[in-house]
């Protein structure tokens, strides 16, 4: 009898439309792209910034513009998704054990959204003043 | 009991005749409470004797009878017929060569199952005469739940990262790894090390978390490979700043 | 085989990653909505009042840590999207998104220290 063994091979581009859990983990991956564009923004804005009022205004000006208020929506949208998505995977890294028991997933998740709300509200009312 | 027709289609290689995989479809009286692999057994029993496939326990301890179901990696003898549409897909686990009909090679997952040293390395060897090695159940229940791996190869199957890169050490490997890694009696944290934490160990890894999606025995291979990068991140420090440490 | 140099990369990634989650999204609404909406009762991003924050090295500090941190998470997620979407050239990956992050870094660092 003679083996030849058959090899399959899988879509490298395109097997994360195959299946729902791997879209959701693609949208998830393209979420720090969507957060890295943010940031980058952010970093431009700050060089503008040391150069002088008149620069600064000028990318405030684009930054509020069509395309950058678009592309805060959907940054923030993902950005949601990427806490989201990170504290719902903290329990499964970083498993606590109090008192001889496993602490259940859902107590430590709710305690980071606790402390997104606490620190969200810390930003805001820091903006604020 | 009642009777569905289901129709099973089901992927098809004979090394020695066929150039590639094909599909059959074979229609199958179910009953209600027939599990697929009841109805693949159907078809090798009364429609056709050469139908290949793996299977043993029936109860989901073995690990023999894992298949794509549907395009789903599941274990034949755990998955209902009266839970799908008339129409059943049944292949071979993805991401292993066909070795014929519903039979895959394992060789790549056995080499690497070897490689992680999945057996204690104690501090001392010790005779049998000088007694067991003491546990409390707390210490056991550190490390439990992964010692509950039936090597079905589920989670290599639905692994998207073992699929783009054949080197990947693999969800079930270090899963085992961890088991041994946190168990109380074993010090063979630093052997495995070269496999585990290599660039196709636990870094290949981009926590997908496919693999304890499909694990029929709540293993949770992707909590046991973050928790190994942690480990692994705190031992790189600790050798980078402290390596006078290192045994 | 040999030890992989891969968690210099991932601590970074997993501390950026932590702080994007917990500040990213407030500082989204601060910056992009609160002005427009009229969410709060001042112009957040009016140029003196961000110059005089700026200013202080706290907040040059602060401001530099956090947005490196997670422009690292986020060039090394892109890093293992690449390699995901089937983009088997790893060591150009690595200079594109790596090299971004260091510009990126670079631009922060000028920024922070003309301010």
């Amino acid at each position: 009898m003679s083996r030849r063994p058959y090899i399959r091979e899988p879509s490298r581009m395109g097997w994360w439309l195959k299946q729902s859990r791997y879209m959701r983990y693609m949208m998830r991956e393209i979420s720090a792209l969507f957060i890295g564009i943010y940031v980058l923004v952010l970093i431009v804005g700050l060089f503008q910034l040391s150069n002088g009022e008149a620069a600064y205004e000028a990318f405030l000006a684009t930054a509020e513009g069509p395309v950058g208020s678009t592309f805060a929506v959907f940054a923030f949208a993902f950005a949601i998704y990427h806490s989201y998505t990170w504290f719902q995977v903290t329990p499964k890294a970083m498993p606590l054990t109090l008192a001889g028991k496993r602490v259940p997933g859902a107590i430590i998740i709710a305690a980071h959204w606790f402390g997104f709300v606490l620190i969200s509200a810390a930003l805001w009312l820091l903006a604020g003043r | 009991m009642s009777v569905r027709v289901s129709e099973l289609e089901i992927l098809r290689y004979d090394p020695e005749q066929d150039e590639a995989p094909h599909f059959q479809t074979y229609t199958v009286p179910c009953h209600d409470d027939w599990r697929v692999l009841d109805a693949i057994n159907y078809v090798k029993d009364e429609l056709d004797r050469t139908l290949t496939y793996r299977w043993s326990c029936q109860m989901a301890v073995c690990g023999s009878c894992g298949m794509a179901v549907n395009g789903e990696p599941v274990l034949a003898c755990q998955t209902f017929v009266r839970d799908y549409p008339q129409k059943i897909r049944i292949e071979p686990l993805q991401n292993f060569p066909v070795e014929r009909d519903l039979v895959v090679v394992m060789d790549d997952f056995i080499d690497k199952l070897e490689s992680v040293k999945p057996y204690l390395v104690p501090k001392e060897e010790k005779e049998v005469d000088d007694g067991e090695y003491l546990q409390t159940p707390a210490q056991l229940a550190h490390f439990k739940q992964y010692t509950a791996c039936i090597n079905c190869l589920l989670c290599y199957s639905a692994c998207p990262q073992y699929a783009l890169t054949e080197s990947f050490v693999g969800p079930a490997a270090l899963a085992l790894a961890h088991r041994y890694n946190l168990d109380s009696r074993d010090v063979g944290r630093r052997v495995r090390e070269d496999v585990v934490a290599c660039n196709s160990g636990i870094w290949e890894c981009s926590f997908v978390g496919a693999c304890s999606d499909v694990c029929p025995k709540s293993v949770d291979p992707a909590a046991a490979i973050q928790q190994t990068k942690i480990a692994s991140t705190g031992d790189y420090f600790m050798k980078v700043l402290m390596p006078w440490k290192r045994k | 085989m040999p030890h992989s140099n891969k968690p210099i990369i991932w601590g970074l990634f997993a501390v950026g990653g932590t702080l994007a989650a917990f500040i990213v999204p407030a500082l989204i609404l601060v910056t992009c909505f609160a002005i427009p909406l009229g969410l709060l009762p001042i112009d957040v991003l009016a140029y003196e009042r961000l110059i005089d924050l700026m200013r202080h090295a706290l907040s040059k500090l602060v401001t530099f840590g956090v947005l490196i941190l997670i422009m690292w998470h986020a060039a090394h997620r892109m890093r293992i999207t690449a390699h995901d979407l089937g983009i088997r050239n790893d060591t150009l990956i690595m200079f594109v998104c790596y090299g971004i992050a260091a510009a990126a870094t670079l631009l922060a660092l000028a920024a922070l220290l003309r301010i």
